[in-house]
């Protein structure tokens, strides 16, 4: 029909005086943008397949491609906005729920660029990174607050089970199923060259990746796809999903077009069957059952493994830690709603959850009041983008760090949100065969040793530029932040000072 | 303008201290000489002094000293105590007027001891139950204010420099085995005497030269147990952490300073075993209490004081021994003024505490 003809929102630009007529960018399109005509001898595009990607941009030889917005337009309507218009325009014709993927883009305050660091000047000198030592390890756990002597008067290590990291980052929950074999094997031996840990996500651990298992994070997920004695065994910590910062309230559906092969191994289930997590867990009603999944977990590993329980951030984000920290969890994973996603309805992406400053600043808050802090860390995901964005999440009261978003770009993603199409023509957020090895891990995965390194880095000259020479210093250090145009309420929330006081 | 506490201010500043190890009793003109030495380290917006052994009268009883801005919190807090302990003396504290000292609040002392049935009911033990009165008069009364609170012991400040403010409170005519003074250099106008050094809880004494770039990490940290920073300032915080992990948690000052100013990873990383395995738990359980920036503190404590820098040493600290005297403070010529011979002086390295007890000696520890 007519009405249902949406013009495209991107424009491919091809230079015929530098198109050779390779057919590389045909080649490399899983999205049938390009082709060859070859009576006119000339490459032709077609617009509305494509998703901006920037793969043929990137991989044309002569610099013959760009992808352009497209300046068609509606009549310009502040409240019936063009994506407005269009959506309305795919459901009348489809009748379905809209999917998305990654993170919300939509023009919500990012606090993250509010918040205004610190710096020493006269009364207390900056130190240089250079030539003093700077430290940003962390422990993440459960601390003890009485401390317990031997007979000879030496102190008895009483911590229980915990997480070593030599910088705050860790790689967040990606299952192996919403992205490639070769994305996962990039982060699992980033995450050991760094010695960090990586997330297995909700899809179970492939048996080729066990070995990394100390520096993996295995998750349970309401679905439980491939959970059992010896997945649990292989990580250096268990992660209980409860929600996810993209989708708070929403279970997960991986089709069953990709349960295949591997896939379907590690996830335990049959081919071809759709993986569905249920939006709760079904043993999961309140949080006293959590709780006893808590504990079962541990009595599982012999109470020798720390127990993350991730939450999305939602509104009464701060009780529900509290609650978590009272219920044996050693750390408590925030979510935000700019986290990423592999598909997810796009009213509940855009509309559903609070901005991660937000909840990190009344989490923090809540239970120092409460006089829990210390039960548990606290890490924080979604979305983190940067070592500025770290400074100012553990300056918040964070321990730590999740990254997703970033270590995927840092693999070649250009956040086209297409990876509910399977079509991911960087190799990143698909399973066709010839997509996938795009991705050499031998290459991704350093490139993701660099990205953490190099944040490393800035860290620390931030953290010496404010005379702080230890992260733990940082650690919930909000007078080191200041805020820039906000308002009295979001200053008391996030427990700064407004910039010149 | 804003006082001291509605602000955080920063200041550089002086400190010395002095202990007699058989626990000879020294009158305070001693620390006078030795602080104003260092005048121009002070700017005259601070000095004080803390004492040990100076009631021996009243040894078995909490000496709370207190500032008043008028005499309606006089009579509130009095109320107060008068409700919670058995008050054994009262008295203005003597003072003299000097031309640089002014705008002085009522100073006044009580020899105290909680009252058995308030006590009970409270179900603290006895130190808790002090502390906790003191916090509670600091953060609710109105005017009122509690400078010092423990046994044996007192600490005296002013706006001024610490020889004005030693001149103020007659120390010549006080006698203890321990002393430390401190001269303050704030940037900004402290607006009344609180502010001022040593911070003193129960009989923990700070005095302290520097600008912790950890404050609000500590601050927020030390808060969820009970403590109210009140001043804002550094010494306030480093107090209540000395408090909370010597009296509450039974951490000894040795492993208190491998908590606060503890050894980089890189030199845990070469340890023996053992010591490896101790250092890196005292820096994970108790992470929370790490002070880094520049500091050197003089610690009182009932019958001894320990001296410590930050881990990189940004602040001078020397100490020197003569006989059974030990001095310890910013300059040499703090100590030079009332020890021309001294036995021995050395520059303790960053992180490296100098516990000093009566009879003990001094440990100069790692």
């Amino acid at each position: 029909m007519p009405i249902d003809f949406l013009y495209p929102d991107y424009e491919v630009v091809r230079d015929y005086n530098k198109c050779i007529n390779c057919r590389v960018c045909e080649r490399q399109c899983a999205n049938e943008v390009h082709s060859y005509d070859e009576e006119k001898n000339m490459m032709l595009s077609d617009d509305a397949k494509c998703v901006n990607c920037h793969r043929c941009v990137s991989l044309c030889p002569t610099s013959a491609l760009k992808i352009v917005k497209t300046n068609h337009t509606f009549k310009e309507n502040a409240n019936w906005t063009e994506s407005a218009i269009k959506e309305i325009y795919r459901q009348a014709d489809s009748g379905g729920v809209l999917l998305s993927s990654m993170g919300n883009p939509n023009n919500y305050p990012i606090y993250f660029d509010k918040i205004l660091l610190n710096a020493s000047q006269v009364t207390n000198p900056s130190i240089d990174p250079l030539r003093e030592p700077m430290e940003t390890k962390v422990f993440l756990g459960s601390k003890p607050n009485k401390i317990e002597r031997d007979e000879n008067g030496n102190l008895i290590n009483n911590l229980p089970p915990k997480l070593e990291l030599p910088m705050p980052v860790m790689f967040s929950a990606m299952s192996y199923g919403s992205i490639s074999y070769n994305a996962h094997e990039s982060l699992a031996r980033a995450a050991k060259e760094l010695g960090i840990l990586y997330n297995t996500g909700e899809g179970g651990l492939h048996k080729d990746f066990y070995k990394y298992g100390s520096n993996t994070i295995v998750q349970v997920a309401s679905g439980r796809f491939g959970v059992y004695k010896d997945y649990l065994e292989a990580g250096a910590a268990i992660e209980i999903k409860m929600g996810q910062g993209a989708k708070p309230g929403i279970g997960g559906h991986l089709p069953g077009t990709k349960i295949v092969g591997d896939i379907s191994r590690t996830r335990m289930i049959p081919e071809g069957s759709d993986a569905i997590s249920p939006a709760p867990h079904h043993d999961i009603y309140s949080i006293e059952d959590l709780r006893q999944l808590i504990y079962s977990l541990k009595t599982a590993t012999n109470y020798k493994k720390p127990v993350i329980v991730k939450i999305a951030a939602v509104h009464n984000v701060a009780a529900i830690a509290s609650g978590i920290a009272r219920s044996g969890a050693d750390i408590i994973a925030i979510d935000g709603f700019r986290g990423g996603t592999g598909a997810a309805p796009t009213r509940i992406r855009d509309n559903v959850g609070i901005p991660i400053e937000l909840a990190l600043a009344s989490v923090d808050q809540r239970l120092r009041d409460e006089g829990i802090r210390d039960n548990v860390s606290i890490v924080v995901g979604g979305s983190i983008r940067s070592s500025s964005d770290i400074v100012k999440a553990i300056a918040l009261g964070a321990d730590c760090v999740y990254v997703a978003t970033a270590a995927l770009l840092a693999l070649g993603c250009h956040l086209c949100r297409s990876c509910h199409t399977g079509k991911c023509n960087w190799g990143i957020a698909t399973q066709v065969p010839e997509l996938v090895k795009r991705l050499n891990p031998d290459i991704g995965y350093k490139r993701l040793v660099n990205m953490v390194t190099a944040w490393n880095h800035e860290i620390k000259e931030i953290m010496g530029g404010m005379g702080i020479n230890s992260i733990e210093s940082l650690k919930g250090n909000r007078l080191m932040l200041r805020g820039v145009g906000l308002n009295e309420k979001e200053l008391e929330i996030l427990g700064i000072k407004h910039a010149g006081e | 303008m804003l006082k001291e506490g509605q602000i955080r201010i920063p200041s550089g500043c002086a400190i010395s201290g002095i202990f007699s190890k058989s626990g000879k009793r020294i009158t305070g003109d001693t620390i006078i000489k030795s602080i104003s030495a260092m005048h121009d380290r002070s700017n005259g917006l601070g000095g004080g002094f803390a004492a040990y052994g100076i009631y021996p009268e009243y040894k078995d009883y909490y000496a709370f000293h207190i500032f008043y801005e008028n005499t309606a919190s006089k009579k509130e807090c009095e109320d107060f105590l008068e409700r919670h302990f058995d008050i054994i003396n009262l008295s203005k504290i003597p003072t003299r007027k000097t031309r640089n000292i002014t705008d002085e609040p009522l100073i006044w002392r009580y020899f105290v001891t909680p009252l058995p049935t308030k006590l009970n009911e409270s179900q603290l033990d006895e130190k808790e139950f002090v502390a906790r009165s003191v916090i509670k008069v600091n953060t609710k009364i109105q005017g009122a204010y509690i400078f010092s609170s423990g046994k044996n012991m007192g600490t005296f400040k002013a706006v001024g420099f610490p020889e004005d403010v030693g001149e103020f409170y007659m120390l010549s005519e006080y006698a203890g085995y321990a002393w430390t003074a401190h001269g303050r250099y704030p940037t900004n106008t402290p607006g009344w005497w609180g502010g001022a050094h040593p911070f003193s809880m129960l009989d923990y004494s700070v005095v302290h030269n520097g600008e912790i770039s950890s404050y609000d990490a500590n601050r927020r940290a030390i808060e969820m147990y009970g403590y109210k920073c009140t001043l804002l300032t550094d010494t306030e915080v480093i107090t209540y952490i000395i408090d909370y992990l010597n009296r509450r948690i039974g951490l000894n000052f040795k492993e208190i300073a491998e908590i606060v100013a503890a050894p980089f990873w890189q030199t845990i990383e070469r340890m023996p075993k053992e010591q490896k395995e101790k250092f890196t738990y005292l820096r994970n359980a108790f992470s929370s209490y790490l002070i880094t920036g520049p500091f050197s503190i003089l610690v009182g404590f009932e019958g001894g004081m320990m001296a410590l820098n930050d881990r990189l040493k940004l602040r001078s600290m020397v100490v020197g021994e003569k006989d059974d005297m030990v001095y310890i403070a910013s300059e040499e010529c703090a100590m030079r003024i009332v020890e021309p011979n001294l036995d021995k002086v050395w520059a303790p390295q960053g992180g490296e505490p100098v516990i000093v007890t009566l009879n003990g000696g001094v440990e100069q520890c790692r």
